[in-house]
């Protein structure tokens, strides 16, 4: 739910993030002839993974690898099923008071972790704990500090109370749960957990070579039935034309491809037969930001002329090679919070002069660039540096852009001056950025007018006062309806105002070796059923 | 000799501590701190937050402060935690990089010498020769081949087409089950493209100093007398002239000692070989600052006592020094 900073790197690590559902699966259904009846255990699947992972201590890791190893190994009271809808993972069942703000969790009986110590209700206190814990240095500490209090029943039950209701309450409870045995009255940064986790998830840490692989073997005693992959290793291949090369000579088993390797190079007939290539919306969308402290941009008519400049259609097929949808809000088409109906700009140049005009921008002096008052429109786009992506989509935009009369420079800076230098102060004139979209709607900290300060996510300065009070709503309510509401009246305004010009929405585009079956593509992605995943005794390729 | 090395040697402390003052005052002035990685648009992540990791870090300090708290901890050798989200110290992070990094570049090293030298001399004696034109031709095309284009190219023609070497990483899958001289062969067997790799690069340097140096020596008097004396050509060069010619090339060898703890990001990514360059740029990008300085500080002694090393044995070989 942070920034991509390069959405190359965002590949399944995210997704996996988006909540696994491992509940029994049907038969594999989309398997041509294989249809196996009764999955056996064995096999290792290698993963590529572009980044080593830095701490398996849940409540310190921030980056995607680590979160990967972690989702394996670590549990939490509840999660996302495979059609985004809440689940039980370590609490069997809850309740929440009528009036919001009370949670009442009823944990799983017997669930044991990897050392073979009971998992209670003292462990997620335990954890709720380090999270506020002002020593901790932790990034996620927010939501838990709207805590109120968290009481201990029975070892099995535990009651969460919050002093206003808070939409995201139920899922923040989604967290890794860690181990109290292990981690009281130690310093936290300096335990051995840090580097060999001990959960209470369907993976087993076994061992972490630094910058080379991460294993993690099946865990037989894993409450919701033991995986029947019984290895998984990480490898650690920072580049991605490498990561491919070790795809198609078989040293990896699962990688999430690029656009260009999806569309070019993984057609022939061999790789077809090798690989499941996959594809689906990923969780994330590019835009372009205008800043709306500078003049040229406060009138609304501006921002939609420059939205009718802009032909997303064509950014889509050269950046993306068609892989990716129009975005035209903040929420992924298809996931409950989406509005399609609301206002379109398709691409239109002629629209898009008439409304500059409107505005008071026309080309008086014959250059071919829109003026008013004798001053030329002219602005710079910044982007940051490493993601081809944006600087590609910021060149096609600088074309268009021209041709309805308005001069645009662009800039691409390294990411830590890009911030520090530009988004931070707010000064920029327009970026082109991307968000990964979370599965809980609230967006308070990217729309609202509150949260416009240095250094805070609204850095265009975006004010509305219908929207402030959308978003209050929003969150502070539990039921789903209502939220609906709030959201579809915010994207609607967020169309008409377009304080950005919401790009696009990318694919998601994993690959994995054809042997593995079972893969159930479904709106989490693909990972969400990964316990199931199974090689049949003659396909299997690693022993042990 | 003793009061010269004592002089050198005091004269290395405010070189050194000078070169470090450099470098703490100009990473702290590059944009970004190590906090930012974790929190910079972060929805989760409020602004009283921000300001408390930064504390728990020391970056809420004045400069001089941290620059005195970090020397304090040197002078006790130990260059701190790492801010990177493990906190491990920087000593342990750089000693599990240093010993594939210095492999590599002793194995690239004896490479390039095992083929630039006879290059060199073979070029030389056969001067302007279509041989001496297609060496030439070689190590240029060597030395203006990107690696990791190279590298990428040869991983698919003997790692995916061929199947004959392993593209990525040092060590097979099942390594640590296998017998030592299997892991041993294994090990070998990875190395075997990124050793040509980094070592392909280098020819060009050395054989055209070896080639130069080689020119220089057979116009000297004491070859003509070798050859006046009747001695076979084989002995005038094998024995006369090559023993001369190395001399420069040696000194050139001490001067890359530093280079030997040094990796180069591009390579070490492309063939992911957790090496010290990777090391070095992400610490670089997530402004780790201990572990920056660390390294730095490594590279910065291992310089000058080769450099110290250097003056040394020219003072041992040249009187005139030792007095000056």
């Amino acid at each position: 739910m942070y920034l991509t900073k390069r959405l190359l790197l965002l590949l399944l690590p995210l997704f996996l993030l988006a909540g696994c559902n491992r509940q029994e699966a049907a038969a594999p259904a989309g398997q041509l002839p294989a249809v196996t009846a009764t999955p056996v255990s064995g096999d290792t699947i290698l993963q590529g993974s572009s980044g080593d992972a830095t701490t398996f201590l849940p409540v310190l890791a921030s980056d995607s690898a680590s979160s990967e190893v972690n989702e394996l190994v670590y549990n939490g009271l509840v999660r996302y099923d495979k059609n985004l809808q809440y689940q039980g993972e370590l609490a069997e069942s809850w309740e929440i008071s009528p009036d919001n703000l009370v949670i009442t969790f009823h944990l799983r009986k017997g669930v044991k972790w990897h050392d073979g110590a009971p998992f209670t209700a003292e462990d997620v206190l335990f954890t709720y704990q380090t999270y506020i814990d002002p020593q901790v240095p932790t990034a996620y500490a927010e939501n838990y500090r709207q805590v109120d209090k968290v009481e201990i029943l029975d070892p099995l039950t535990l009651r969460v109370s919050y002093k206003k209701p808070l939409a995201q309450a139920l899922i923040s409870w989604g967290v890794s749960i860690m181990p109290k045995h292990l981690l009281a009255g130690q310093v936290l940064t300096k335990s051995p957990l840090a580097s060999a986790p001990v959960g209470t998830g369907p993976y087993r840490f076994v061992e972490w070579k630094r910058g080379e692989k991460i294993v993690l073997a099946a865990n037989p005693d894993y409450f919701e039935g033991r995986p029947h992959i019984d290895r998984v290793v990480f490898r650690i291949i920072p580049d991605e034309s490498t990561m491919f090369l070790e795809l198609k000579a078989g040293g990896i088993d699962m990688m999430g491809l690029t656009p260009l390797q999806y569309a070019r190079q993984t057609e022939s007939p061999e790789f077809i037969k090798a690989f499941g290539k996959y594809r689906y919306p990923a969780f994330a969308y590019t835009y372009l930001g205008y800043n709306l402290n500078r003049p040229l941009f406060q009138d609304k008519r501006v921002r939609q002329a420059l939205a009718h400049a802009i032909d997303k259609r064509e950014i889509i097929d050269g950046v993306l090679l068609g892989l990716g949808q129009e975005a035209t809000g903040p929420y992924k088409p298809g996931t409950w919070p989406h509005n399609p109906t609301v206002r379109r700009y398709d691409y239109d140049p002629a629209k898009a002069r008439e409304l500059l005009a409107a505005a008071g921008w026309k080309d008086s002096d014959g250059d071919g660039i829109v003026d008013q008052n004798g001053q030329p429109f002219a602005f710079t786009i910044v982007t940051n540096q490493g993601n081809d992506q944006r600087s590609k989509a910021g060149e096609i935009i600088q074309r268009r852009f021209r041709e309805v009369g308005v001069d645009v420079k662009l800039r691409v800076v390294e990411w830590a001056s890009f911030l520090k230098e530009f988004i931070n102060p707010g000064k920029f004139d327009a970026t082109i950025l991307g968000w990964t979209v979370p599965i809980d709607p609230d967006g308070y900290n990217v729309w609202h007018s509150s949260k416009t300060r240095p250094g805070e996510l609204n850095f265009i300065g975006f004010r509305n006062a219908e929207v402030d009070t959308l978003l209050e709503q929003g969150r502070r309510t539990l039921d789903q309806g209502a939220r609906k509401k709030a959201y579809d009246r915010l994207q609607e305004i967020l169309a008409d105002e377009q304080p950005y010009t919401f790009l696009y929405v990318p694919d998601a585009l994993p690959v994995v070796a054809a042997r593995f079956h079972g893969i159930e593509p479904a709106p989490a992605g693909i990972s969400h059923n990964f316990i199931r995943w199974h090689v049949p005794k003659s396909e299997q390729k690693y022993l042990q | 000799m003793p009061i010269y090395l004592a002089k050198r040697l005091l004269m290395m402390v405010p070189l050194l501590l000078g070169i470090t003052l450099i470098s703490f005052v100009v990473m702290h002035l590059a944009p970004g701190e190590p906090t930012d990685l974790q929190t910079q648009l972060n929805p989760e992540v409020s602004i009283e937050l921000k300001e408390r990791l930064r504390a728990q870090y020391d970056l809420d300090l004045p400069l001089y402060i941290q620059y005195g708290r970090w020397l304090g901890r040197l002078a006790r050798l130990d260059f701190g935690d790492s801010f990177a989200q493990d906190r491990r110290p920087v000593a342990t992070k750089i000693a599990e990089r240093l010993p594939v990094t210095i492999l590599i570049n002793c194995l690239s090293i004896a490479v390039i010498l095992a083929i630039a030298i006879p290059l060199g001399i073979l070029s030389a004696i056969r001067r302007h020769s279509l041989f001496d034109r297609g060496t030439t031709l070689f190590v240029f095309i060597g030395f203006a081949t990107p690696s990791f284009w190279l590298a990428l190219l040869l991983m698919d023609t003997f790692g995916v087409r061929l199947g004959l070497f392993p593209i990525a990483g040092l060590k097979s899958l099942g390594f640590d089950y296998l017998s030592w001289w299997r892991q041993l062969l294994d090990l070998a067997h990875h190395l075997v493209l990124p050793v040509f790799v980094s070592a392909f690069g280098g020819l060009a340097g050395f054989s055209r100093y070896m080639r130069a140096n080689m020119l220089e020596v057979v116009r000297q008097d004491y070859i003509l007398t070798a050859r006046a004396k009747g001695l076979p050509e084989r002995t005038v060069i094998g024995k006369h002239a090559l023993r001369n010619a190395l001399l420069p090339v040696i000194t050139i060898l001490g001067l890359s000692v530093p280079g030997l703890i040094g990796g180069s990001v591009i390579f070490e990514t492309i063939f992911a070989i957790p090496g010290m360059g990777k090391l070095f740029y992400d610490g670089v990008m997530m402004r780790d600052y201990p572990l920056i300085m660390g390294i730095l500080v490594m590279g910065a002694v291992l310089t000058l006592v080769g450099n110290l090393i250097a003056d040394v044995g020219y003072a041992l070989a040249d009187p005139r020094i030792r007095k000056a």
